[in-house]
């Protein structure tokens, strides 16, 4: 038996639509089999870890609130893959937006004002599109590949938060604890009635359905589908690859920046060592499962984040590590890269050679 | 005093694990793949590793299931990439997430046990020669292993006709596929070549540098390794050279901090993931160099037309 890969004529509207679901699929089987391996009840496993999240409003509040990030950060990702641009280093340029944005709550604490939340968003933005455009300069100017330059400083930049919660930014009458002052009530996100619901999450859905808007109908978007599916055309097109590798960067980089600091002052109030359980790096999967379509990346971002709290569920229920949320993440963009081979092809089981002439 | 001889081989023990998983990303590179599971191959053969060694008490076993995971898990992407024509740059970040996560998951019954040591070798007499004794002698057998290997590989790909093959179909996959060779056996064997270097590393990193198992233990190592890839323009002799002088940033940081130096920690933490940017930088601008030598069908997938 041999296993071939026929070309369709024509790439499959259905499989577009139902791989992603297929991945789904795949995912929870497999992902049975590990907790049934590991001595769980699947089914319980699999029901806390999926179902459990959504049935009462406390968890759905948190799936929410976990969804933010990943939604923003993804959606820029999206554009930028589609693009055939790698910026892997998302994680970094959260850091980073968060740090910039923290300039004022915590170096600025007596302006207190509305303009001061406005302030920190849009600082987060540049802190973010600033680490993003390192990659992008070396990538446009020398030619360095984007993929080890913008991972690397993912570590850098951490490192930099580490040192500056443990020393010029540590909060002074904190027992010493590797944190930052808490923010003011002024430098806050606003939530939504008591719960922890805030702001961000509907910042989050309107840069979507703007970046929809423009992937689908402005001659930029259209310039991100050429360059991204045949370089060749769009340089003939005369669009700059340069230039596509700059806006990729400084929009994803922003976004990342802008998710940064919305968890900074929405979620947890204070900087500290730990910011992001991999939000950068998650939002990679919610943009390959939502399509690299921003409406897509809401849907998707929405069930990372219940991965997040059913992983958490099963840690506590279960007493199973706190890993098994990235072996489902990992498994499933697996099975989605896995799942899109059959848009494009069929798949042909040969007996014995006789395929071959 | 400073001793020498013993920063060399803290240096050594530092730049072994870079090698072992370059050197199989070099080849996996010659034949045209682009694999960035690294990190994750790496971590899943020190997390087996660890674990074999731990239930029998035998390094050399974890070592040897070391080498399985890794391949396990490059198999998993040759699948991927080579059989379903995935893309290379997704699939491998997702074998790297996956890598760290099932790792994890796995070692975490092993946290903070006592893990078993692969001893080195000691030839007797010549390791007790003044100066080079112990570090031309007295390595684990490990960093021989890594040497054999880069010589290994250099005339392979140089002088045999497997590594003119494994070029040919690196550099131009219609034309070694219209000459009659399998472009994708051949990568499949590269592939899983290269996650038996990665899964040696990660047992390096497990069973010697740090005899127990920590978790993500690899921090970055298995992209160092990529980068080291690149910076080498593909030659097993630069990769070596390269390798060496990244193991040598690495510990200068660990040595200053041993000493006091008054600058942030984390500022001498991030001197390999700086220094890495750098070398990329110097390497690509030179255009002579970095061009010459790059695979031209680098991750670029293949269907065989019928």
């Amino acid at each position: 038996m041999r296993l071939i890969l026929e070309k369709r004529p024509q790439a499959s509207r259905l499989m577009y639509f139902s791989s992603p679901l297929l991945a789904i699929v795949l995912t929870v089987i497999v992902g049975g089999l590990i907790f049934a391996a590991m001595g769980q009840p699947p089914l319980r496993a699999l029901y806390l870890y999926f179902i459990d999240p959504i049935t009462n409003l406390w968890s759905i509040e948190e799936v929410l609130v976990k969804a933010t990030p990943l939604i923003l950060i993804g959606v820029g990702l999206a554009v930028t893959f589609r693009a055939n641009v790698w910026n892997i280093g998302a994680e970094g340029q959260l850091t980073a937006g968060a740090l910039m944005g923290s300039i004022i709550p915590i170096l600025f604490t007596s302006w207190q004002s509305p303009l001061a939340l406005f302030c920190m968003l849009v600082m987060g933005m540049i802190g973010g599109a600033l680490l993003a455009a390192i990659p992008a300069l070396l990538k446009v100017r020398f030619g360095v590949n984007e993929i080890l330059t913008s991972l690397m400083l993912v570590y850098i930049v951490h490192l930099l938060l580490d040192w500056l919660v443990r020393g010029p930014w540590k909060d002074p009458f904190g027992y010493n604890f590797p944190k930052s002052i808490g923010f003011d009530d002024w430098h806050l996100l606003p939530t939504f009635g008591d719960g922890r619901v805030h702001l961000g999450l509907v910042i989050a859905i309107i840069i979507a359905l703007i970046l929809y808007w423009v992937m689908a109908r402005t001659i930029k978007g259209f310039e991100v589908r050429v360059i991204g599916a045949a370089p060749r055309a769009g340089a003939f097109a005369g669009f700059s690859q340069a230039k596509m590798v700059w806006f990729c960067f400084l929009l994803s980089g922003g976004l990342a920046g802008l998710a940064g600091i919305i968890e900074v002052a929405g979620t947890i109030g204070q900087l500290q060592p730990n910011i992001s359980p991999s939000y950068g790096f998650t939002a990679i999967i919610v943009a390959f499962l939502g399509r690299l379509n921003p409406i897509g990346v809401i849907f998707a971002g929405l069930l990372l984040a219940v991965s997040y709290i059913g992983g958490e569920g099963v840690q506590i229920e279960l007493g199973m590590s706190d890993k098994t949320t990235q072996v489902f993440q990992g498994m499933l963009l697996f099975f989605i890269l896995m799942c899109d081979t059959l848009i494009h092809y069929r798949l042909r089981f040969l007996k014995g050679n006789g395929g071959q002439l | 005093m400073i001793d020498y001889e013993a920063i060399m081989l803290t240096i050594i023990t530092a730049s072994t694990p870079l090698l072992l998983a370059a050197i199989g990303e070099l080849v996996v590179e010659r034949s045209g793949v682009l694999n960035l599971g690294l990190e994750g191959m790496m971590v899943m053969g020190a997390v087996a590793g660890f674990a074999m060694a731990q239930v029998t008490g035998s390094a050399w076993l974890g070592v040897l299931m070391a080498m399985f995971a890794g391949v396990a898990m490059s198999l998993l992407f040759a699948f991927l990439t080579q059989t379903l024509v995935t893309n290379q740059v997704a699939t491998g970040l997702s074998i790297t997430l996956l890598g760290l996560g099932l790792s994890g998951l796995i070692g975490s019954g092993f946290v903070g046990m006592p893990g078993v040591k692969l001893e080195s070798v000691s030839i007797p007499v010549l390791s007790d020669l003044p100066y080079v004794g112990t570090l031309v002698f007295g390595q684990d057998p490990l960093v021989y292993i890594s040497i054999i290997l880069v010589i290994g590989v250099s005339y392979m790909l140089k002088r045999t006709r497997m590594g003119l093959i494994i070029r040919a179909v690196g550099q131009n996959h219609n034309s070694a596929h219209a000459l009659g060779y399998s472009v994708i056996k051949v990568r499949y064997a590269c592939i899983a070549f290269g996650g038996m270097t990665s899964g040696l590393a990660g047992a390096y990193l497990s069973l010697v540098y740090t005899p127990q198992w920590i978790e993500n233990m690899t921090a970055g190592r298995g992209w160092i390794a990529l980068a080291l890839v690149v910076f080498s323009t593909w030659l097993p002799g630069r990769l070596a050279a390269g390798a060496y002088l990244f193991g040598g940033v690495w510990i200068l940081g660990l040595y200053a901090q041993g000493m006091g130096v008054p600058i942030p920690s984390q500022l001498l933490s991030s001197l390999p993931y700086v220094a890495t940017i750098i070398a990329l930088i110097l390497i690509s601008t030179n255009r002579r160099l970095s061009v010459i030598n790059t695979p031209a069908s680098l991750g670029q997938g293949f269907v065989p037309d019928r």
